[in-house]
């Protein structure tokens, strides 16, 4: 019996690996793609968010209030001073694209206005006009460095009391959790998603024309007048189809790995490094495995039952979509169950667990229970896909 | 003569979709497609099922290689019940007909391999055979170029090899000109004598009278899904030409009806 399932595991892995274009197409290509548009997406962002940083800009001030003219000279080192009153006229100019310039307006006597100023008297507060053009990176640049400097002025002038202030760089975070587990639970809500999105395309490169195509192109029915039983076939249909979705998958993985880092340069400041011991990789690993065969397995069902390759992915889309909502489930809620019984569920079970390796709570009974419940589901789907092998309606049905 | 198949009773029905019963013509839902159908066929003879389209002669071939299964009656093949034991009777059989194909991405060298191991031929006998096999219908010569690549005469000669790989003892032929351009027909119909001159059974199905007289030592003649006669070639002709005895029986069974 295991030879029969070695030998049709081994003409499909001969079929796949033969067409360089299907290796091309659903290995190489996923992770490439990715890597390529991950890392073209990071750039162009990079380049917006670093575009005008150093460029010099006129900042036009009229009335400058004394109190504020050295901090506002020292906010911004790109930038050049010119105290000048201004017309409407001199505002269009701003329209030009191409000009650095800020024009920033302060009523008279400011300084005079905001100490007399009585915020329970109903009237209105004076007010700074800063005139600008946000599509001009160097203007917006300034722009908001001015408006930061002013708001910081204001709370400095109305001090009563400060919320978590850092007096020294040594002093204790009011955080209670570290940069690393912030960058954790950023993973943990987003990968596991993106882990099993990948593996479902990789499932999906394959496995329809690996069942479906065979249906369609009469090839399925030369095997099954061989001596070899149906559930050898089925057993090593999807394994096999489990492994290729896996080395797609994977390859994705890698693209995304390797890209990521260029997409949230520049970004936050929390630290969203990979910060995973070997345990977690091998339990991510071994829910990764379980959950393309699981995968793999419904894939197969619902690509035997369809006439065609076509059929197939109708077929197969609304169970993507129930895919997709398990993979949006971390993103809504917070922290990962303990019940056993949740990791039961076949697809939200790895979602589950991949969220909690990612958040470093691996639960080993957790992982215990998704394994086995998903080797579980694959043996139901052999046994399914066996009697469909069985069904001459479904394998011969018109 | 030694019985080698006896088919006992054998009978299918089809459940018929709303477009089928267009094309048939029908309000019908059910079709009987074979009746209670009984013959047998002895070791080292070929066999004909003579009959016209749609008379279930491919339904029979099919039950008979396990792909369907009888709604009820059985058939033994060589001490194996086609009901108990589909996986031994197909271990017995080769079984061709025009809608098994190959994988076009494979080469015959490939496929030729690949279907012993799963019929579980020996290594040095797969090699041997294949080089037998692969002379004999000049398959040698494209034994690396893929299936898509080849002719369709070749391609349909390397079905014939591909479905005899395990050097079956029974071999169930749905058709074995259907298709075939001439030079390819006549080598496929010379073999098939060659195997019965080797003690191999032949069970095929045509609707093509000259044929059956060519080839079959038996013949059955199926219309409706009922055997109506069944014997060697000069008991159902009674003296007439196939052809001639095959339209009397005919307007006996449908009385007249064309």
């Amino acid at each position: 019996m295991k030879s029969n399932t070695l030998t049709i595991i081994k003409k499909e892995f001969a079929r796949f690996f033969g067409d360089r274009s299907l290796v091309f197409t659903s290995v190489i290509m996923p992770g490439l793609l990715i890597y390529l548009i991950y890392s073209l997406m990071g750039d162009g962002i990079g380049r917006i968010i670093s575009e005008g940083a150093d460029e010099m800009v006129t900042l036009r001030v009229e009335n400058m209030p004394p109190s504020l003219a050295a901090t506002i000279e020292s906010a911004d080192s790109a930038v050049t001073i010119v105290e000048m009153p201004f017309v409407d006229e001199d505002v269009d100019l701003l329209e030009d694209k191409e000009l650095n310039m800020v024009l920033m307006r302060f009523p008279e006597e400011f300084d005079s206005m905001v100490a007399t100023y009585d915020p329970s008297s109903g009237a209105l507060a004076p007010n700074v006009e800063i005139y600008h053009n946000s599509t001009n990176n160097a203007s917006e640049r300034v722009y908001q460095t001015l408006q930061a400097t002013l708001t910081l002025y204001e709370d400095q002038m109305s001090n009563r009391f400060d919320v978590n202030r850092i007096d020294s760089e040594e002093q204790r975070s009011y955080d209670a959790a570290t940069e690393e587990e912030i960058g954790a639970m950023i993973w943990s809500k987003l990968l596991p998603m993106l882990i099993v999105m990948m593996l479902f395309s990789g499932t999906m490169a394959i496995a329809p024309s690996a069942i479906a195509g065979e249906k369609e192109r009469g090839t399925i029915a030369t095997l099954l007048v061989t001596p070899m039983r149906r559930n050898e076939l089925a057993l090593g249909k999807i394994v096999s189809l489990s492994s290729m979705a896996l080395l797609s998958g994977i390859s994705s993985f890698i693209g995304i790995a390797l890209s990521l880092p260029k997409m949230i340069q520049g970004g936050d400041e929390v630290n969203i490094g990979f910060n995973y011991g070997f345990n977690d990789y091998v339990a991510l690993l071994l829910v990764i495995f379980a959950t393309v065969l699981v995968m793999a397995s419904v894939v197969s069902l619902l690509s035997a039952l369809a006439k065609d390759v076509k059929n197939a992915g109708t077929l197969i889309t609304p169970f993507m979509l129930v895919i997709m909502m398990c993979g949006l489930l971390p993103m809504l809620q917070s922290g990962v169950s303990e019940n056993p019984a949740v990791y039961c569920i076949p697809f939200y079970n790895s979602i589950e667990v991949m969220a909690g390796v990612l958040n470093h709570e691996v639960n080993w009974t957790s992982i215990v229970v998704t394994i086995v419940a998903n080797l579980a589901y694959t043996g139901i789907a052999v046994w399914g896909l066996t009697r469909m092998f069985n069904s001459e309606k479904i394998m011969f049905g018109k | 003569m030694e019985e080698i198949l006896r088919v006992e009773g054998l009978s299918k029905t089809f459940t018929l979709s709303k477009k089928q019963q267009q094309i048939e013509r029908t309000t019908q839902r059910k079709k009987v497609a074979v009746d209670n159908l009984r013959f047998t066929a002895n070791r080292g003879e070929i066999f004909g099922l003579l009959g016209p389209n749609g008379a279930g002669k491919t339904t029979t071939l099919r039950m008979l290689s396990t792909l369907i299964k009888p709604d009820s009656g059985d058939a033994i093949l060589d001490g194996c019940s086609v009901v108990g034991d589909p996986e031994g009777v197909r271990a017995k059989i080769g079984f061709l007909t025009s809608e098994l194909k190959l994988e076009e991405f494979f080469t015959p060298n490939y496929l030729f391999d690949f279907f012993s191991r799963l019929h579980q031929v020996p290594e040095d006998v797969v090699r041997i055979r294949k080089e037998q096999m692969f002379t004999r219908f000049g398959i040698d010569k494209f034994a690396e170029v893929k299936v898509k690549n080849l002719s369709t005469g070749m391609k349909q000669k390397l079905s014939l090899v591909i479905s005899l790989v395990h050097n079956p003892e029974v071999i169930i032929f749905d058709e074995p000109t259907n298709g075939l351009d001439v030079l390819t027909a006549r080598t496929v119909t010379d073999y098939l004598q060659e195997l019965r001159d080797e003690g191999k059974t032949i069970i095929l199905s045509t609707h093509i009278f000259s044929l059956v007289e060519r080839l079959c030592d038996r013949v059955g003649i199926i219309i409706d899904g009922h055997l109506t006669h069944c014997g060697t070639l000069a008991e159902v002709c009674d003296g007439m030409t196939l052809e001639d005895r095959f339209f009397e029986i005919y307007k006996e069974v449908k009385g007249g009806e064309q």
